[in-house]
């Protein structure tokens, strides 16, 4: 696990009766938990449940309407401590390199730390073949590794994925999910969002359930997935919720 | 695109130096008419005056009435026009020293070689610009308030033809310089008054010929003028007078009476010291 | 009749333009320089004016950004010879700047296409910095990027946008005529840049030799564009797929 320079671990991240409106739609509605170290969790949820907009308030690029977002070391600076990969990752125009060097670059890395860091990203997310192509003729699977690798560059101690396999075949899928698992097993607290139940029972330690805007369910893969106390996520389960 | 910076930059420093090294070199601007540009006549005379007196003149090519506008705001040292009445109110209110006549050439009225008001061959320019007025055929004026535009009106009076009121008939004004003018002539097979420098140098002359010449009141005299310095500080005031005192020197007199264009001679030098002046 | 007249007026000047290009004619070669000092050296000042001026109205809300917006916008098309006289009228001696001494200086010639071009600049600039900013604005602020930070980012990825942006200004200064003619005065050796030579050898009735200069300038634009598709093409394939 990544410790702080105080060494005090960021984590826990703890979210008090948070609310979120946008216009005049309550989006997230009195959200409560605690996101602990340990193994990868899922959010989990149907489309429009709202996991997009919880992974931007956990990343800080949202803030609530109401109610509190901390982590439990006072004084982290989130931007350093946590990454996170959009759905639709916006490559920058340049090379594979220099896309994983960029987020370094920004925070003053000096030029052999940035070498030694960006070297070994590339051999740990398997981009070593790709390193001098243009970031943007890559395929959605390969541009989807980069996403990850440009965000697990910085040596997050946790690390948001929104539906990273939202739009990749079976084969890139696969590979992902393989990459997922390593960053995971590493020591790197992941909180992915999807609503690919069979994703979430290849990955998934811990589920958090969202639906409409409300956290129905937070607990461990097993107790989930062996009978949800809630008859929303029973329905999901049972494939009666739309994706 | 850092390259590309890098070579911008160098020629901007390239440019603020070559002006600079230019600003050190003496020159002065000289305010001129298009006529005397458009002959070729300061290609043909300025590097003599570099050559002789190491004085660099820059000379912006206007019409009379901006020429004087730009002697009044203090924007040229020295004006070479031909506007006797002009010149005079310009004197008169202060603007300018030394009013020197150097040098004449004459108007020449030209037009198509069909000739529908039938002028040619005459000496009188009023008569032949009555029979102009009389047939409404096209006429193009320059309309910019030069020398030459001013010596046109004038003709027009003694003629008694309105053409305020033709304008846009058969009257057409350019409001351009000669070389414009008379290429809108060529164009539109129209009449036209030129002063005889810029007529001779014109390539493009189609269908148009020299019909009516040798009027007393078709002379134009042209004048050098000094800015008054006394009004405008910058005005370059050594330099100038070096400049006018070699125009009006006999050396330059005859200078000016050796430029030819295809044999002719295209001004005559007629300064008289102590003659007319202010 | 006509049809002939045009037809030997054209290969007339094709025959001239080809061998004042040939025979490397120097005043014809100073002219061309010139032009393409003034008005490179001008795009440089627009471009360090208006490409900050673009990025600030794309990513900065302050206030009466609307009305500079619209002021920029009805600037693109203002006439260049308005530019020209409110220039002369600044820096003529009886003018509020005329201690300087620029007017008929390249210098002033270098600030009226300035003038002329940085509205294009920044208005197009500002076009292209705000759809790359709405594209780019979260993975930014996501990746850790500070406001400058994000500012140089864009710039660098629309780099190519950009400099097309950049030659439409410099096409835009290289063909203009009226406002260099007021603030230059067309003075030989000095400011006569390719148009108010076009100008003047029109005047004089030298049609064939202003043509060939026009072709020459045709020919300059070609050049120059051709260059910046090159460039933008190869750019494309090494780190762009759109």
């Amino acid at each position: 696990m990544t410790i702080d320079p105080k060494g005090q671990p960021a984590l826990p991240l703890v979210f008090q009766a948070v609310s979120l409106q946008i216009g005049s739609t309550k989006r997230l509605n009195d959200l409560d938990f605690k996101l602990v170290a340990g193994p990868l969790t899922v959010l989990l949820g149907p489309n429009g449940a709202g996991k997009t907009l919880l992974l931007k308030l956990c990343h800080g690029i949202l803030a609530p309407s109401n109610g509190r977002i901390f982590w439990q070391s006072p004084g982290t600076l989130a931007p350093n401590r946590q990454a996170m990969v959009f759905q639709r990752p916006v490559m920058l125009r340049r090379s594979v390199v220099a896309n994983i060097a960029y987020p370094l670059i920004l925070r003053g890395m000096s030029r052999a730390h940035r070498a030694t860091r960006v070297a070994a990203v590339l051999t740990q997310t398997g981009l070593g073949a790709l390193a001098r192509r243009a970031a943007r003729t890559l395929s959605a699977g390969e541009q989807q590794r980069l996403a990850i690798a440009r965000a697990w560059s910085i040596e997050p101690e946790i690390l948001f994925l929104d539906e990273p396999t939202a739009n990749l075949d079976p084969t890139a899928t696969h590979a992902i999910e393989d990459l997922i698992s390593e960053i995971a097993r590493g020591g790197t607290k992941v909180l992915l969002a999807t609503n690919d139940l069979g994703q979430a029972k290849r990955l998934a330690g811990e589920i958090l359930f969202l639906h409409r805007g409300r956290l129905l369910e937070q607990t461990s893969a097993q107790a989930f997935f062996d009978g949800p106390a809630d008859p929303a996520a029973r329905a999901f389960l049972r494939g009666e919720l739309p994706w | 695109m850092r390259e590309i910076l890098n070579v911008c930059a160098l020629l901007l420093i390239g440019l603020l130096q070559a002006e600079s090294a230019r600003a050190a070199t003496d020159f002065i601007t000289l305010a001129s008419t298009t006529s005397t540009q458009a002959s070729g006549f300061f290609d043909y005379f300025l590097p003599l005056v570099k050559a002789w007196l190491g004085v660099e003149v820059r000379v912006v090519a206007v019409g009379t009435g901006q020429a004087l506008k730009l002697g009044e705001r203090g924007d040229a040292d020295v004006l070479l026009v031909h506007d006797r009445i002009g010149e005079l109110a310009f004197m008169q209110a202060g603007f300018g020293v030394d009013r020197r006549e150097v040098m004449y050439n004459d108007f020449v009225l030209v037009g198509p070689r069909t000739d529908p008001a039938g002028v040619r061959g005459g000496r009188d320019a009023a008569v032949a610009f009555s029979a102009i007025g009389a047939h409404k055929t096209c006429f193009a004026s320059r309309a910019d308030d030069s020398g030459t535009h001013r010596a046109e009106l004038r003709l027009w009076h003694d003629a008694g033809v309105d053409v305020h009121a033709a304008s846009g008939t058969w009257y057409r004004e350019t409001g351009a310089g000669m070389g414009a003018t008379l290429n809108v002539a060529a164009g539109l097979d129209c009449y036209l008054l030129a002063d005889r420098a810029t007529w001779l140098s014109f390539h493009n002359r189609q269908h148009l010929i020299l019909l009516v010449e040798g009027d007393s009141r078709l002379f134009n005299q042209y004048s050098l003028i000094r800015v008054n310095p006394a009004r405008h500080p910058y005005v370059k005031q050594a330099l100038a007078l070096k400049f006018v005192d070699f125009m009006t020197s006999p050396i330059g007199q005859r200078l000016i009476g050796d430029f030819r264009i295809t044999e002719v001679r295209v001004f005559v030098p007629n300064y008289v010291r102590g003659g007319p002046s202010t | 009749m006509l049809a002939d007249w045009a037809v030997n007026e054209f290969s007339e000047a094709i025959d001239t333009a080809w061998a004042l290009i040939r025979s490397g004619d120097p005043v014809l070669v100073e002219i061309v320089a010139r032009s393409l000092q003034v008005s490179l050296s001008a795009v440089f000042c627009a471009g360090l004016v208006g490409l900050p001026l673009g990025a600030c109205l794309a990513l900065q809300p302050f206030p009466g950004r609307q009305i500079l917006l619209v002021v920029l916008n009805a600037a693109m098309g203002l006439p260049p010879v308005v530019v020209g006289l409110l220039l002369y009228l600044l820096l003529s001696r009886a003018g509020p700047f005329g201690f300087l001494g620029l007017l008929f200086s390249p210098t002033a010639m270098v600030l009226a296409q300035t003038l002329i071009v940085l509205p294009i600049v920044a208005a197009l600039s500002r076009q292209i910095l705000a759809n790359l900013w709405e594209e780019y604005r979260e993975s930014l602020q996501s990746l850790g990027a500070s406001g400058w930070q994000a500012l140089g980012t864009l710039l660098w990825e629309g780099r190519f946008r950009l400099l097309t942006v950049l030659m439409a200004g410099f096409g835009r200064a290289m063909a203009e005529v009226g406002a260099v003619l007021i603030v230059g005065g067309n003075i030989a050796h000095v400011t006569r840049v390719m148009t108010t030579t076009i100008a003047l050898e029109t005047s004089k009735g030298n049609l064939a030799l202003a043509l060939a200069l026009g072709l020459i300038l045709i020919v300059l634009a070609l050049v120059v564009n051709g260059a910046v598709f090159l460039m933008q093409e190869s750019g494309k394939q090494s780190v762009d797929d759109n």
